[in-house]
């Protein structure tokens, strides 16, 4: 970046030997905090194997010892680099921040993804190997919800389909333009919590919901809506459409503004009909804004959890359970932390290889068509 | 002439028929949009009879009765009256707003600073560049939540943070930091380094041209992050769900648990449901805008 060339030559402004004094007290400071870190962590660690009985009781100190380290690691970069650390200062805080998040639960699910730990057993934990891996070749429950999976991701086409084709109908020339963009974005709004219930539980509901009256008169007699298991996933997809096709409207709808015009009206004195104009000009054109969208969703697609708990629960026989609400369960009814955690982490792995590919393929297919 | 003004009419009438058809499904699908949400709002104020009878149209149909709002303890006859089901409502609603403000603006103050450093500067720490970077942050987006669910909940236990409103933050703000650097980012690669070169030449430091000069003129692209970042903290539920109890549980986790005890009371259901939609949908309403311009921005070009 150009901004590099400017701020460097101020940095020299500054008299050298300070600079070098505020440098070696910077360097002191961070690795004083690098090894008392080092000592608590390793204390700590110690005493959680029963080496030693000098730790504190769970992990507070240790959380508070890496926030006041990440403080001093922020502070010392100032010291010793000036201008370049006051700019490391704008990514640090973020960095130390996602790493406290993210990495160390990570670290610490891998290890007990190996343990037969389980809260509502008073035995403790310990680790039994590639027992929890053999149970899940074998968890005909966690493959049937990701089979479910398939379908839900599935399901993203059919809305994107349907998106597109309101973003089209918004994209024309029409009244009330506004109107119907809040509309169409309200349903994005609501919680999926609340959805389940609106839609799901009362609406759908088989005595008095207007869905199961309408359905009745459409001639389906008894319109057990989430009975059936492949209905049941039906159903679900549909609820989960309702909340997430604004989302895509609004991208694609963006997408469709940006293509210019011109191009459009050049085709039509040409003598294009519109059925071509949309074919041959605007699908095309549309193709890397559909992949993002289609992409996104599907990465939202893959946490799908909230419907699926409160409206069935996993139900009829886990049929419309997804691996996210399979595994929540797996926590919260069988309190079985080492199971639940290792399928979270198979999953996850899968989740990478699986967008990975997506990527690839997408981006090769694209280059080729456009 | 004949020919040609009989052509004009037919395309004339293709016009028409094509304009219905538009404004048909236009309509068709702005009712099927709408209705869940009215239907929510007026059974909230249905009795029993209103109920079973399948009636729709207030005032019409049924007379209306504050029934699902007295069982919260909101109606206007009681709301100033002291009871366990009002306090606990109000908690919820207390912690939803403190959760989906306090983590958004924390979610601002660490990730537009990222965000900036990333598109201005150049990084080098061991392997790792911008795009590393960039990657590592907007690469959260795809881990599910119950990756991190069950470490956490352990964690937070030894942390004395389950069931606390802090605890419930500080997820919330990592849940949503992707989103912000993501948007961010946009915003700030849109402005002309310029600007920063003179506020440098005339001897602002880094910083400084950063608060006093990009943060100004990127308030509406950063409105936009933190409005989605609400968006989404006010309607997450699986932590709420899993990592609170009694203190700092939000409204989702109250409307979940509700559902499955109240049976077919649905006023009560209805009411809280009203609830915890409506201040959502007065944001989309009257800020539409910002909503498009955060989601568009931040995935359009990224």
């Amino acid at each position: 970046m150009t901004a590099e060339s400017v701020t460097s030559h101020m940095i020299v402004r500054r008299p050298a030997r300070t600079r070098s004094r505020r440098q070696s007290a910077g360097r002191l400071l961070l690795a004083t905090a690098t090894i008392l870190f080092g000592l608590l962590v390793v204390a700590q660690l110690l005493n959680a194997f029963g080496i030693l009985s000098i730790g504190f009781s769970g992990w507070p100190a240790v959380y508070l010892g890496y926030t006041a380290w990440s403080v001093v690691l922020c502070l010392s970069q100032v010291l010793i680099r000036g201008e370049e650390g006051a700019r490391a200062l704008f990514v640090l805080p973020a960095i130390l921040f996602v790493v406290g998040m993210v990495i160390f639960p990570t670290a610490f699910g891998l290890v007990i993804s190996f343990t037969d730990w389980n809260l509502a057993s008073t035995n403790g934990w310990r680790f039994n190997g590639l027992d929890n891996i053999r149970e899940m070749l074998s968890d005909t429950f966690f493959w049937g919800a990701l089979g479910n999976m398939c379908y839900y991701v599935a399901g993203v086409l059919v809305q994107y389909l349907i998106a597109f084709g309101l973003a089209l109908l918004l994209n024309a020339e029409i009244r009330a333009r506004k109107f119907f963009r809040v509309a169409f974005l309200l349903p994005f709004m609501l919680s999926p919590v609340a959805v389940s219930w609106m839609l799901g539980k009362s609406m759908m509901e088989y005595r008095f919901g207007p869905m199961a009256a309408l359905a009745r008169t459409l001639g389906w007699e008894d319109p057990a809506f989430f009975v059936h298991p492949m209905l049941a996933r039906v159903f679900i997809a549909a609820l989960d459409a309702w909340m997430w096709i604004p989302f895509m409207v609004i991208l694609l709808l963006a997408g469709l503004q940006a293509i210019s015009k011109e191009l459009l009206d050049a085709a039509k004195v040409d003598g294009a009909t519109g059925w071509q104009c949309l074919t041959q000009i605007t699908f095309p054109l549309m193709l890397p804004v559909s992949f993002t969208t289609i992409f996104l969703r599907i990465i939202f697609q893959l946490k799908l959890a909230d419907i699926v708990l409160t409206l069935t629960a996993g139900g009829p026989g886990g049929a419309t359970d997804t691996v996210s609400s399979f595994i929540f369960r797996e926590y919260r009814d069988r309190s079985n932390v080492g199971y639940g955690t290792l399928l979270a982490q198979v999953y996850l792995i899968m989740i990478v290889i699986f967008l990975t590919l997506m990527l690839k393929l997408s981006k090769r297919y694209i280059r080729h068509t456009v | 002439m004949n020919r040609s003004s009989n052509h004009k009419s037919m395309n004339q009438a293709k016009a028409v028929v094509l304009r219905i058809v538009i404004y048909g499904i236009l309509l068709a699908w702005t009712f099927i949009c709408l209705f869940p949400i009215y239907w929510t709002v007026t059974t909230s104020v249905k009795t029993a009879n209103a109920v079973t009878q399948g009636l729709l149209v207030p005032f019409w149909d049924f007379v209306p009765s504050w029934n699902g709002w007295r069982a919260l303890g909101l109606s206007p006859e009681n709301i100033f009256a002291p009871s366990a089901m009002r306090e606990t409502v109000l908690l919820r609603l207390t912690n939803s707003v403190i959760m989906s403000t306090v983590a958004p603006a924390l979610a601002i103050v660490l990730g537009a600073p990222a965000a900036y450093g990333l598109t201005r500067f150049e990084y080098r720490w061991g392997r790792f560049r911008n795009n590393d970077i960039s990657f590592f942050f907007v690469s959260q987006l795809i881990l599910p939540p119950v990756v991190l669910a069950m470490p956490l909940l352990v964690l937070y236990q030894s942390l004395n943070l389950l069931d606390s409103r802090l605890g419930l933050i500080l997820l919330y703000t990592l849940m949503v930091l992707p989103i912000v650097i993501w948007i961010a980012r946009d915003q700030f690669a849109s402005l002309p380094n310029e600007l920063e070169q003179a506020a440098m030449v005339d001897g602002c430091t880094s910083w400084g041209a950063f608060i006093r000069i990009i943060l100004p003129l990127t308030t509406p692209g950063l409105a936009a992050a933190f409005i989605l970042s609400v968006i989404m903290c006010w309607n997450e539920y699986f932590f709420s769900a899993l990592l609170t109890r009694t203190n700092a549980q939000t409204l989702p986790a109250l409307v979940a648990a509700q559902t499955s005890s109240q049976g077919i009371q649905w006023w009560s259901m209805a009411a809280i449901s009203t609830l915890s939609v409506a201040p959502l949908i007065f944001v989309g309403i009257f800020l539409e805008r910002y909503i498009v311009r955060g989601l568009t921005s931040g995935a359009l070009k990224g």
